[in-house]
């Protein structure tokens, strides 16, 4: 059990003197505009909650949140088995391991409009490898700038190629966690590979799954960089975000008012569902982490 | 486990692998070649490799400068985060203190929180105390979601190091700074290390902020790469040459974390 010392709030100081600056103050002016109506330098006005309701009855609003939580699912539905399954299969030992988790890691490391520009190029029918194997090739008509199907298909094929890795890694890491003897008792009673994976497999990747399937929920809820780059949110709005279409809002047209009521709205879906993380870590969680379930 | 690797093991990571690879590769194979070559034919190995593309960046001031640029605020943000976080877990790796799980949740949701929320307040902020345009201003910025996932990684391996040693350390005289310093730092500069990493490369690949709180004077490369079109279209070998520039920092040094790159994902907690 850890001591308690109540100074131990000096050393995390500068912390919170830097997120005052970058998290705390901005926060606080979002909510300051959420509820105003800025005229000019020196005219506001209260408003209560019309931008709350304006934002909520935005049918543009309501079609991106529907695209986003098809975009979000759709991604989790195919990397978690996915990245699972994978993971099952890599070399465990040797030179072979260190490459495999090297090769993982590379495009987790682009940067996100690098990855988008990779995609744009790859996916054209002039000079892109894929979007040239699709129509010559297979003689499949594609098109992801002017088609919706197909633009939704190459950002879902960008995002799996992008990561699905993290999802690989975090299962191997959890895979090679377990220890041989499990293995050996599963033999010993001449389990299956199937029963071995129910029974002895799964229970104990418990822990990186979570964390697997919120990284991935959480970041694809927010994505922004990638379809910006990849098809400029459209044809139409058809790709377009929550994120591209908040930043529009703010930067592009300075409604000041509904962005700052959106951004709130935003805000609290991602904090319940920090929420959900953090109590599913500390639900598993043994150590003795500020996480962990002391019953302080 | 089966040691002998059966069909599946080795045909599926193959096939994975060489797909993984393909539209990295594809980038690369465009930078070797001109513009013109690239609109005449699809070539699978490039006929005529030239560096050409490289070179006009970096004979070109205001492509290499962009690179500059960004090195700059990256490692502001990195020397910031690691700074700010060392004593912030080493306080929730040892101790208990009032509004510690709340204070570490609170961090978690910095990290999680879209970007495109603080935006339009940086943006202001930023420019009503003449930040804007400077590579402070995202260096700053990037601290939202960096130092609450410095904090975690870095608090996942200090929890890992034995408290006896602390006890020990304090018994033999060392005073607090000496002891951090000299003894603790050390058994933690893996941590550290995987730690500056993930802030580097988080700061790097991140482009809402980094273009939306810059105009001239500090333009990163990830936001300048995409002005690549002219009269005649999109100079498509020019951009795939800067695409791969942004990705050498991280081949680089990928080799060096490869162990701990899964921990570094998921916040210190694998």
């Amino acid at each position: 059990m850890k001591p308690i010392r109540h100074s131990a709030w000096f050393m995390i100081m500068p912390v919170m003197i830097v997120l005052l600056f970058t998290a705390i103050i901005p926060l606080m002016t979002v909510v300051n505009y959420s509820v105003q109506d800025i005229l000019g330098p020196t005219r506001r006005v209260f408003v209560g909650d019309e931008w709350f309701r304006d934002t909520l009855g935005d049918p543009n609003l309501q079609r991106a949140l529907l695209r986003q939580l098809i975009f979000s699912s759709c991604v989790l539905i195919i990397e978690i088995p996915l990245g699972l399954g994978l993971a099952l299969v890599m070399p465990r030992r040797g030179f072979a391991a260190s490459a495999a988790l090297v090769l993982l890691g590379m495009p987790l490391l682009i940067p996100w409009n690098v990855v988008g520009t990779i995609w744009q190029i790859f996916g054209r029918a002039d000079v892109g490898l894929g979007g040239y194997f699709m129509n010559t090739v297979l003689g499949i008509p594609y098109n992801y700038a002017l088609v919706p199907n197909d633009a939704w298909f190459t950002l879902l094929l960008l995002d799996v190629w992008h990561w699905t890795p993290l999802v690989v890694l975090l299962c191997y890491a959890g895979l090679r966690a377990i220890p041989d003897a499990f293995y050996q008792a599963a033999a010993v009673d001449g389990a299956s590979t199937w029963s071995v994976f129910r029974f002895v497999q799964l229970p104990k990747l418990r822990g990186v799954l979570t964390i697997a399937i919120l990284l991935r929920f959480m970041d694809s809820f927010v994505i922004y960089t990638e379809p910006l780059v990849l098809t400029g949110g459209g044809p139409g709005d058809t790709t377009t975000f929550l994120s591209q279409f908040l930043t529009k809002l703010a930067i592009g047209q300075f409604d000041v008012g509904p962005a700052a009521a959106f951004s709130l709205i935003y805000f609290l879906i991602i904090l319940l569902f920090s929420w959900l993380f953090y109590t599913a870590l500390a639900a598993q969680d043994p150590k003795d982490t500020p996480h962990a379930g002391e019953g302080a | 486990m089966n040691d002998k690797p059966g069909w599946a093991r080795r045909l599926i990571p193959l096939v994975y692998f060489s797909l993984l690879m393909l539209p990295i590769y594809w980038l690369i194979n465009m930078s070797v070649r001109l513009t013109p070559d690239i609109l005449t034919r699809l070539e699978i190995i490039p006929r005529h490799p030239t560096f050409e593309n490289y070179l006009h960046i970096f004979r070109d001031r205001t492509w290499y400068i962009t690179y500059w640029h960004s090195i700059e605020f990256v490692v502001l943000n990195v020397v910031i985060s690691v700074g700010v976080a060392l004593p912030a877990a080493y306080a929730f790796s040892r101790y208990r203190f009032l509004g510690d799980k709340q204070v570490f949740f609170w961090l978690l949701t910095n990290r999680m929180s879209p970007p495109a929320v603080f935006l339009l307040p940086f943006y202001q902020f930023y420019q009503s105390i003449g930040l804007f345009d400077t590579p402070l201003a995202v260096a700053l910025a990037h601290c939202l979601f960096n130092v609450p996932l410095a904090v975690w990684i870095l608090e996942g391996f200090m929890s890992g190091i034995p408290r006896e040693i602390d006890e020990t350390a304090a018994l033999d005289g060392y005073s607090f700074p000496r002891f951090f310093m000299f003894i603790f730092l050390p058994l933690i500069r893996a941590g550290v290390g995987v730690t500056a990493f993930f802030c580097f490369m988080f700061s790097w690949v991140e482009l809402l902020m980094a273009s939306n709180l810059t105009s001239t004077d500090a333009k990163p490369i990830v936001s300048i790469m995409t002005r690549t079109e002219s009269a005649t279209g999109l100079d498509f070998g020019l951009l795939a040459a800067s695409g791969v520039l942004t990705i050498v920092p991280g081949a680089i040094v990928i080799w060096f974390i490869r162990n701990n790159i899964a921990k570094g994902f998921a916040l210190g907690r694998v």
